[in-house]
């Protein structure tokens, strides 16, 4: 690291002591980046963004909030009704989680359309979906918080999944719950969990950027850099960039959360939990209705029984993007010089989307058809289509350099 | 990419209301609310006609926990004075203590007692009804899918039940009730209640300022909520306006 000149005094005494501006000036404003990177590249900042959003307003939450039984949801409502702009903290709480996944599902996708998973950055994909999981999970507890009807309903569909598992099922289960139902222990141990788990996430945010730095980002050509004609200083190219989308999409969640703040929940969550009274229909928040699909669609396979089954292929879902890396034969990372994988990657899109439509309704008739058909098609497309594509398909010449590519027009 | 992205989402943004449209429910009528649209706020007058709705017939079945008398008055209130608000709890009687003797007694319920429930719990209320217990009111509107529209859809939806359907007496046909079968004899007719203001009392404008009074009631910082907005947004737009100009600048050199 090159000694850091700067003006301030103060500046350089502490930067010899404690080498923080050097750093910033490393990682932002040598840090080169390619210089083609389109919108799809926002996402990832967008998502630190609502990290930031979702500590800063759960903190608050957290002074108000009660997590026991008879007082959770009062004290919700005491957060709507009573403390000066409570009301707001936990509309941009409750309406940040959603926005939090829209933005982490695009960032995903982009990544499965440009190979950013592929050699030299498989660690940091994995990084990414150690996140997701990790997102999963506190979003899912989260949501039990307030303790309406579908907090407690869904958290009991949720937890007695683990009664699934062969021999152990139903002390796993009643250990998870700290009890025999869901109640005041499991009420007390995911507000404790909920707590904790974003700054885990915020951990592990930093290895990811770390690894990304590593490397620098991938690009829409999915080439490597080859000299400094291909790059660009992240600050203040890349700055302003992220800093113009932040603004559009704090506009578009703003726009929810003063005049839509309900519309991605679920209306029963606003009954108080009774455990006496099941709900008609018992559904996760929205980011939840694929893997929620996969869960219900899979019928008993040999002696694996159903339930076994989906929870099964609902974590296998995830386990996919694990092992992606892996299964993704093509040394063509960019989907634009991959004339199949260009179609196909929508496929997976529609897929996706199939799933969290049939997981909002009841599996009967129809539903159940397509739900089958989904899941399989889901698990086809990561352990068949993947590994053939990189063998039967033809890529089409990539360009010879970044900047080549750029002054002559898009390819 | 992009043109793909947008041409599937407008395909999915048609097809799924198309297959949305399954349930056996006559459609909810779109009422004209005052607090609809991004600028909306509740028309004080009907706010206060429904609070009287609500007192005189709603609140013999239905208790209003999550409200306090004070809500009444004050800015995002309904518009009373303190000392109509005052006066308004004070019709109340609510069980305080113990005092200096131990004993535990009654008095006149204050602005910041919350409202007092005709019940003294859920299962005295059920006793009272038939096995069947009026929710508490205060969150309804949220609660309910079709919100404000679903709740005036079940006041003016009693008909008399379709031939050949056979109902338990306590039942009542209501058209826009899950099952159609609802345990709630009709609450409004005309002239139920005769408002202060002189509005006539018909069912319709009964139900209309009930409704009113009880999304408020569901969420009585929606005022607030909307103002603000409209002042982020302007904001935000200001903002993200400058920042697509800087960056149109600093990109300008980029080739
Ligand atoms: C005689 C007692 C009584 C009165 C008066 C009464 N209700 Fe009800 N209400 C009930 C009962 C009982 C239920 C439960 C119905 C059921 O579950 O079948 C109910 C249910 C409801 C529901 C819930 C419907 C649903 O979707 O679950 C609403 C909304 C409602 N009442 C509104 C009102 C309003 C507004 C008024 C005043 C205009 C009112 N009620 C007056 C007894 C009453
Ligand atoms: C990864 C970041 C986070 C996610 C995805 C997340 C998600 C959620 C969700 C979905 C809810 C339910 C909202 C509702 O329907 O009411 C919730 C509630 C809550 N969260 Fe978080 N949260 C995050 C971070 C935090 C943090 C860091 C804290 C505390 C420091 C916190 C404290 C709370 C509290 C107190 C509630 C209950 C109040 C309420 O329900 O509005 N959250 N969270």
């Amino acid at each position: 690291m090159a000694a850091l000149q700067s003006q301030s005094k103060i500046v350089r005494w502490i930067d010899h002591r404690l080498p923080i501006f050097t750093f910033m000036q490393h990682e932002l404003h040598e840090y080169p980046t390619p210089k083609n990177l389109t919108y799809w590249w926002n996402y990832g900042s967008l998502a630190a963004l609502m990290l930031m959003i979702m500590i800063a307003t759960g903190i608050f939450l957290a002074m108000e909030y009660t997590p026991n039984v008879n007082l959770a949801f009062d004290s919700v409502e005491r957060i709507m009704r009573d403390v000066n702009y409570g009301w707001l903290i936990r509309y941009i709480h409750m309406n940040g989680a959603s926005f939090f996944f829209i933005v982490t599902y695009i960032h995903i996708f982009r990544g499965l359309y440009y190979g950013s998973y592929k050699e030299p950055r498989e660690l940091l994909w994995i990084l990414g979906v150690v996140i997701l999981l990790c997102m999963m999970a506190t979003a899912f507890m989260g949501y039990v918080l307030p303790w309406g009807q579908m907090s407690f309903w869904g958290a009991t569909v949720i937890t007695n999944l683990f009664s699934a598992i062969p021999l152990v099922g139903n002390e796993v289960v009643t250990w998870l719950w700290g009890g025999f139902s869901v109640d005041n222990p499991t009420l007390n141990r995911f507000y404790a969990l909920h707590y904790l788990l974003p700054f885990v996430i915020l951990g592990v945010v930093g290895l990811h950027i770390m690894a990304l730095h590593t490397h620098g980002s991938n690009n829409p050509l999915g080439i490597d850099r080859k000299g400094p004609q291909d790059s660009i200083p992240f600050h203040p190219y890349y700055t302003i960039k992220d800093m113009f989308g932040v603004g559009v999409f704090l506009t578009i969640f703003a726009i929810f959360v003063f005049w839509f703040p309900n519309l991605l929940g679920d209306p029963a969550n606003y009954i108080r939990a009774n455990p006496l009274q099941t709900p008609p229909e018992i559904v996760p928040e929205w980011y939840f209705l694929p893997f929620y699909a996969m869960l219900r669609s899979v019928p008993d396979i040999l002696f694996i029984k159903a339930k076994l089954a989906g929870v099964l292929a609902m974590f296998g879902s995830i386990f996919m993007l694990f092992i992606l890396p892996w299964l993704d034969t093509s040394p063509v990372r960019s989907a634009r010089f991959r004339p199949i994988y260009k179609w196909v990657f929508w496929l997976l899109v529609i897929d996706v989307l199939v799933l969290g439509y049939v997981g909002a309704h009841r599996p009967e008739g129809l539903y159940v058809v397509m739900g089958r058909i989904a899941t399989l098609y889901y698990f086809f497309h990561f352990l068949i289509l993947f590994p053939l594509l990189g063998i039967f398909e033809r890529p089409l010449p990539l360009p010879t350099s970044i900047s080549a590519a750029v002054t002559k027009g898009k390819p | 990419m992009r043109a793909f992205a947008i041409a599937l989402f407008s395909v999915v943004a048609l097809a799924v209301p198309a297959f949305a449209q399954e349930e056996a429910m006559p459609p909810l009528d779109h009422e004209k609310w005052s607090f609809d649209g991004p600028f909306g706020t509740f028309d004080r007058g009907a706010l206060q006609r429904g609070f009287e709705v609500y007192s005189e017939v709603c609140s013999n079945c239905h208790s209003l926990k999550l409200m306090s008398y004070r809500d009444l008055g004050g800015p995002g209130g309904l518009g009373y004075s303190d000392d109509e608000v005052k006066a308004i709890a004070a019709q109340k009687e609510v069980t305080d203590g113990p005092n200096d003797q131990g004993e535990m007694f009654q008095r006149p319920a204050r602005p910041s007692d919350h409202f007092v429930p005709p019940f003294p719990n859920d299962q005295a209320n059920r006793a009272a009804h038939n096995g069947a217990l009026p929710p508490d009111l205060s969150l309804i509107v949220k609660a309910r899918e079709g919100g404000s529209d679903y709740i005036y859809g079940i006041l003016t939806g009693y008909k008399p039940p379709p031939p050949g359907l056979k109902m338990p007496d306590t039942m009542q046909y209501n058209m826009h009730f899950p099952g159609h079968q609802i345990a709630m004899p009709p609450p409004l007719s005309d002239d139920v209640v005769s408002f202060a203001d002189g509005t006539k009392a018909t069912t319709a404008q009964e139900a209309h300022d009930v409704v009113t009074f009880l999304t408020w009631a569901s969420e009585p910082r929606m005022e607030e909520r909307k103002k603000t907005g409209v002042k982020v947004v302007f904001f935000l737009l200001v903002m993200t306006g400058v920042l697509y100009a800087a960056k149109r600048k600093i990109w300008a050199d980029v080739h």
